[in-house]
Formats: C-alpha cells, sequence, structure tokens
C-alpha cells in the first residue's frame, strides 16, 4: 500500500533517515522548551513493568475503570464505542475495533504492518522542537495508531486511553492518527492515573494528518494528581477541505502542565478549531495554547478557551497567522478568577502575512460580576446557586461541527469534575 | 401587604432616598411617577433587597414581615420578583435557564415551552440571557421569568420602555396576567409597582394609586391618569407648586 506522501522505496534510504532522526533528537535531549517550567527528567524512570494483555478491558478492576471513566472511557459498555486503546505505562494492554476501515493498534504494531508509517514520523511535530520530543524519539515507549481508510466515515468515536500506574515513572508515547481521504474520525482520549500523590510525567507527541476532506474530531481530557508533569506536543496537518476540531478539557489538579498543539491548514479550506476547558486548582501550573497556521486560500480557525482559576496560574495563548488570501481566523480566551489567589495571563497573538485576510481576537480576564450574580439570585438563586450556574454557562461551549453525542460527553467530562468545585 | 415607613436609602454613600411612605394592599396596583434621577429604580432596587442599596432609616414590611434586613434571595422567595429597567448580560447562562431558576421545583418543559410561546420568545430559550436582545425582547423576557417566578409583589421599573405598540399591548397583557387582573380585588394574591414615563401601560393596565417621586421623596400621590395629564400640562417643574399637591400631600 502506498499511502504516505513520499513513500521511500529503499529500505535503506528510511533507515538512514531514521539515524538523522535519532541524531537530531540527541542534539536536542538538552533543549529547553520554549514555555513552561524546565522539568528535569532525571528524577523518572523510563522503565516499567509490564502489565498483561486484557481481551476484554471490562475486566480491569473497579478502581481503575473509574478513574478511565472519569476521562471519558467507557469499558463496561462500549456499544458507542468504534475501538478501543488502552496504554498502560509503557504496555498496550488492549486494543481492538469494530468498524471496518478503520485501524486501532499500537503504533509499534503498525510499524510492522505498514512499512511507510515511518515517514509519518515526525512530519507534523519537528523531533528536535525541545527536549521532550527528544525523550519521545529516544525513549520511546510505544502510543497509539489510530486511521480511517478512504471515505469511511465512523459512526462513535474510537476511544483511546493513556494510564500511568508507576510512580516517578515517565511514559513516552508517539502517536499517530490518519484521517484517508473524506473519510471521518472522532476520537476521545483520556489520560489518567491511579497514583493519588506521587509524581510522575507525561510526555506525548502526536501527531495528526488529515487529507483531503477530511475530518477528524479529538476529545482529549486529562485527569492527573496534583504531582504530575505534562509534556504535550501535538500538530495536525490539515489538507485541501479537511476540518480538525481539538476540544480539550483538564479540570482536575496536575503539578505542571505545558502545551501549545499546532494545527497547519495546508490545504484549500481546511479548517481548524480549538476548543479549552481550562481550570487550576491552588498549585497548579498551566500554560495551554493553540497555534493555527491558515497557509492555503479559504483556510479557517477558531480557537476557544476558558480558563477559571480556583488559586492556580494559568497562561492561555492562542496565534493565527495568516499566509493566504481569504483565510478567516477568531480567537476568544475568556479567564474567570474566582479566588483571592491565582493568575489568568490570557495572550492571543494575530499575525498576517498579506492583505485579504481577516483575523481578530477578544479576551476578557476577571471575576464573576456582582451584577450577574444579582441578577440570578433576584429569581430566587442563593448566591452559591447563582454563582455556580454562571460558572456552569462560563464553561459550557456550544461546539460548532461537533456531533451531538460527542458534545454530550464532552459536557458530561466538564458536570463530573465541576461537582468537586462547585 | 406591602408597607413602607420613613424609607431613607443611600447608594455608595450618596443619599438618594429620603423619608419615603408607601402602602400597597393586597391586589392593588400602584403607579410610581416621575423625572429621570429622582430615585424610581432606587426605591424598586431597595425593595428587591439589593446590597449596594443601604437603608439608612426606616423599615419595609411584607406580608406582616419586617424584611428590611432580609437578603435578596430570600425575598424573591417569599414572593418578591422585579422587571429589571436595564438588565445584565450573562454569558453562557441561557433564557431557559432563567426561566427554569425563577420557576424552582414547578419548573417543566411544558411550562417553559408554554411561557415562551405566551411571551414570543421561542427562539430565545437557547439564547445567552439578554445577549443581543432588543430593548422590547430584554422586557418580554423579564416578563417570562416573572410570569415563571409568579410573585406575590411584582416591581416593574418601565416594563413598556422601547416597547413597540403592538408589544405594549402584549405586556399589557402578561401583566395582568401576573397581576391576577382577571379575579376580583378580593380574591387575588399580587400586587403590583410599576414605574411608567408615558403611562402607556395604563392603557391596558388598571390602577388607581399614583406616586410622583421628586429628588428621593414622594411628593404627591392620587389618581394616575390625572396625575399624568398634569404633569403634561405643567410639566414636573409645576408639581411642587400645583394644587394637587396642596391637596394631596402625603
Ligand atoms: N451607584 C451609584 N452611585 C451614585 N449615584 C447613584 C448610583 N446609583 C444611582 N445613583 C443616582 O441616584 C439617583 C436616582 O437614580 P434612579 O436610577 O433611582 O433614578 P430613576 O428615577 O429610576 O431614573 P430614570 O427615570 O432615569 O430611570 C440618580 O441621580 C443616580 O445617578
Ligand atoms: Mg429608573
Amino acid at each position: 500500500m502506498d499511502n504516505a506522501p513520499n513513500a521511500p522505496s529503499e529500505v535503506h534510504i528510511m533507515s538512514n533517515i531514521s539515524e538523522s532522526k535519532k541524531e537530531k533528537a540527541q542534539s536536542a535531549i538538552n533543549k529547553k522548551a520554549a514555555m513552561g517550567e524546565d522539568i528535569d527528567l532525571s528524577q523518572f524512570t523510563r522503565s516499567a513493568e509490564e502489565h498483561p494483555y486484557r481481551k476484554d478491558p471490562s475486566e480491569l478492576n473497579a478502581a481503575t475503570k473509574s478513574k478511565m471513566l472519569e476521562a471519558g472511557l467507557m469499558l463496561d459498555d462500549p456499544s458507542q464505542r468504534t475501538g478501543t486503546f488502552i496504554q498502560m505505562d509503557n504496555t498496550p494492554i488492549h486494543s481492538s475495533v469494530k468498524e471496518e476501515g478503520v485501524e486501532v493498534m499500537p503504533v509499534s504494531q503498525a510499524m510492522k504492518k505498514h512499512d511507510w508509517l515511518a515517514d509519518y514520523y515526525w512530519k507534523a511535530v519537528a523531533v528536535d522542537t525541545d527536549k521532550y520530543t527528544a525523550s519521545v524519539e529516544l525513549g520511546q515507549n510505544d502510543g497509539y495508531f489510530i486511521r480511517t481508510l478512504p471515505g469511511v466515515k465512523t459512526n462513535y468515536p474510537v476511544q483511546a486511553c493513556l494510564y500511568l500506574s508507576k510512580a516517578k515513572f515517565a511514559q513516552n508515547v508517539h502517536n499517530i492518527i490518519i484521517a484517508e481521504e473524506n473519510s471521518e474520525l472522532h476520537i476521545i482520549t483520556g489520560c489518567t492515573t491511579s497514583l493519588g500523590n506521587e509524581p510522575g510525567m507525561h510526555m506525548g507527541v502526536s501527531e495528526f494528518y488529515i487529507k483531503k476532506g477530511a475530518k477528524v474530531t479529538f476529545t482529549m481530557i486529562h485527569s492527573w494528581n496534583p504531582e504530575f508533569a505534562v509534556r504535550p506536543r501535538t500538530a495536525a496537518i490539515i489538507e485541501e477541505d479537511g476540518l480538525f476540531l481539538s476540544n480539550y478539557v483538564l479540570m482536575k489538579p496536575v503539578n505542571t502542565i505545558q502545551m501549545n498543539p499546532i494545527a497547519r491548514c495546508n490545504g484549500k479550506n481546511a479548517t481548524a478549531r480549538f476548543n479549552s476547558i481550562l481550570v487550576a486548582r491552588p498549585d497548579s501550573n498551566i500554560d495551554v495554547g493553540s497555534r493555527v497556521y491558515l497557509n492555503a486560500p479559504g483556510a479557517r480557525t477558531e480557537i476557544i478557551s476558558r480558563a477559571i482559576t480556583m488559586g492556580g496560574n494559568i497562561v492561555a495563548r492562542g496565534y493565527i497567522e495568516g499566509n493566504a488570501p481569504g483565510v478567516k481566523g477568531h480567537l476568544e480566551c475568556r479567564g474567570l478568577i474566582l479566588t483571592e489567589k491565582g493568575t489568568i495571563h490570557a495572550i492571543p497573538e494575530l499575525k498576517g502575512n498579506l492583505a485579504g485576510i481577516d483575523l481578530y481576537h477578544e479576551a476578557a480576564v476577571g471575576k464573576i460580576a456582582e451584577e450577574e450574580v444579582e441578577y440570578l439570585m433576584a429569581r430566587g438563586m442563593t448566591r452559591e446557586q447563582a454563582t455556580a450556574t454562571i460558572v456552569r454557562g462560563f464553561l459550557r461551549v456550544d461546539i460548532e461541527g461537533l456531533p451531538s453525542m460527542l458534545n454530550d460527553e464532552l459536557q458530561r467530562a466538564v458536570k463530573t469534575s465541576e461537582n468537586d468545585f462547585m | 401587604m406591602l408597607e413602607i415607613k420613613n424609607l431613607s436609602v443611600a447608594v455608595e454613600g450618596k443619599k438618594i432616598l429620603h423619608n419615603v411612605n408607601l402602602t400597597i394592599g393586597t391586589g392593588e396596583t400602584h403607579v410610581l411617577l416621575g423625572p429621570n434621577g429622582s430615585g424610581k429604580t432606587t426605591l424598586l432596587m431597595t425593595i428587591m433587597g439589593f446590597p449596594k442599596y443601604q437603608v439608612t432609616d426606616g423599615n419595609i414590611l411584607f406580608k406582616g414581615e419586617d424584611i428590611t434586613k432580609m437578603p435578596m434571595d430570600e425575598r424573591a422567595r417569599l414572593g418578591i420578583g422585579i422587571s429589571f429597567q436595564r438588565p445584565p448580560v450573562v454569558r453562557g447562562v441561557k433564557t431557559k435557564d432563567m426561566v427554569m431558576a425563577s420557576m424552582k421545583d414547578k419548573s417543566t418543559p411544558e411550562l417553559v415551552a408554554t411561557l415562551a410561546n405566551k411571551t414570543d420568545l421561542t427562539e430565545f430559550l437557547e439564547r445567552d440571557i439578554n445577549y443581543g436582545f432588543s430593548g422590547g425582547e430584554i422586557k418580554r423576557s423579564e416578563m417570562m421569568q416573572l410570569l415563571a417566578q409568579k410573585p406575590d409583589l411584582a416591581l416593574l421599573d418601565e416594563p413598556e420602555s422601547g416597547v413597540d405598540l403592538e408589544n405594549i399591548a402584549l405586556i399589557g397583557k402578561l401583566i395582568n396576567e401576573l397581576l391576577e387582573k382577571d379575579s376580583p380585588m378580593h380574591s387575588r394574591n399580587s400586587m403590583g409597582l410599576i414605574i411608567t414615563h408615558t403611562g402607556h401601560i395604563l392603557e391596558y393596565v388598571n390602577a388607581r394609586n399614583g406616586y410622583i417621586m421628586l429628588d428621593g421623596t414622594i411628593s404627591c400621590m392620587g389618581d394616575p391618569h390625572e396625575i399624568l395629564t398634569e404633569i403634561k400640562a405643567c410639566g414636573y417643574g409645576q408639581c411642587a407648586k400645583c394644587a394637587f399637591r396642596s391637596a394631596h400631600h402625603v
């Protein structure tokens, strides 16, 4: 099968490529990230015990399943899922798929199956971006491969879980997602841990390839613990008429998370949408942005973020660059400060490189307006109810283009977490 | 019954209302007139219990209970409701949510739909409250929320201002429903206090008691239609001197 954009015909070219990638990674192994505090990787181990393969993931113990459910994984009744992938520490413990034309498997297995797959490695994300991408290249422990064949439209989302059970362990995964031409793929990814208060680290590279006319929705729910350091590195390449819709929910405590995913709208009328819901508990440091490059005529984007601090710090970034005529972009950052402590730093950026582009942004950071609380109280709500209603409303982002079932899932994830802070 | 006795109110340290006295019997509808900035909204907000309005003197009694210090949400639950002159936009909170919150446990999707239909706001239920609403739509939405709440005392701040003629008739009808105007006075539970500048609403809603608020004081009371005629003829400037004042001074 010749699917890669530039499929190499000879094996030795491939090994040369992979060698040069290793070299590049090696050169970046101490390279600090452009943003976020520097994490000392030497405090984490890479090795973890193997976990047994689970043919039926509903056999996992109840505590594990409930953690996974918080992160969007339905294991007891997967009837509304097209496929499932679970990786525990270093071991993919389950992968399955129910629909024709959809592939879900560990990326190590996919590499054996598709000789062209190596060409998709590090095409969207640069291997030498920083020490975290370098670490994933040099110490990779699998990850998932999800692909829809041309024209295949999944009815239900594929669910994937990256799970950490070992303390002081750093997970290095590399995920590759490919939506072939005119296909439609929905993914729910939950990243979570069974560790209550022990440190851990997650590094995950995710590369999305959205071919002509294809549509991918990607909903990622993070549920870590107050000692976790998290450094995802994500990029998507979107071809003509393709759509990438990414939703990110972080409402549980975390020590530090920094990510700034990129979407490159390279084909005519390619569209990228990012929605982020960020809640910073006390002592959480969150630095999350989205960057979109509108590189072809008619490309469009919308970046929306909602940030709430209950004492932690949030940097909410957004960057749109217009490099082709007739592109449109809208950036909206809204932040709510619920406590005396805590900061929200909204950094919306727009860059236009030619005439005939239309980019704009809105940003607002503040506390809940007293006038709004009182308006609701005048209808009989208590102050607490009024505040909770406004916060809930703040977190309710109506996401254009998201199938209603996925929207329900997203709202469910938001609701589950809301209960612990309201 | 609502009784206001010797009420004085300050907002952010500034004295706005002075020694206001007012009694509304159960089943009655009273009308508050007066020039811009005279303190009409301040009186309504104080009765509702907005924390910004500080009672420096006097008392408010409702259903026989002294509510002067009662928190606003408790007053709402006790049966006081207000339609705002300029309500805020609350992003993310849908109009439907406001209606349901106003109804509390009685709320059902059918009742919400009926109310929306009645106020011609069916398409607005899923919209953020007051976001991008026109002046007239805001007034109808305020009425919808009040009808959902069904307060015993409805405080209506300029319910018809900015509303076209056809919709004034609709607002009038809704107010009559809210104030149970179809039932005989003795069997009504509701009372109303309506602020109006033009008096247009009085063509649809019957009211026999009217007041003029001047510089934070109620300076005149009588039949609202007669007071309005007087104001139209002489203006508020003449109010202080007019014959009405000496005859009906409170
Ligand atoms: N927060 C405040 N700080 C200072 N002054 C205030 C404040 N709120 C209201 N006022 C003043 O109190 C006075 C009475 O205002 P109020 O809104 O009650 O008038 P009103 O009779 O309802 O007028 P209108 O017919 O224009 O609605 C005005 O002079 C107003 O500027
Ligand atoms: Mg007023």
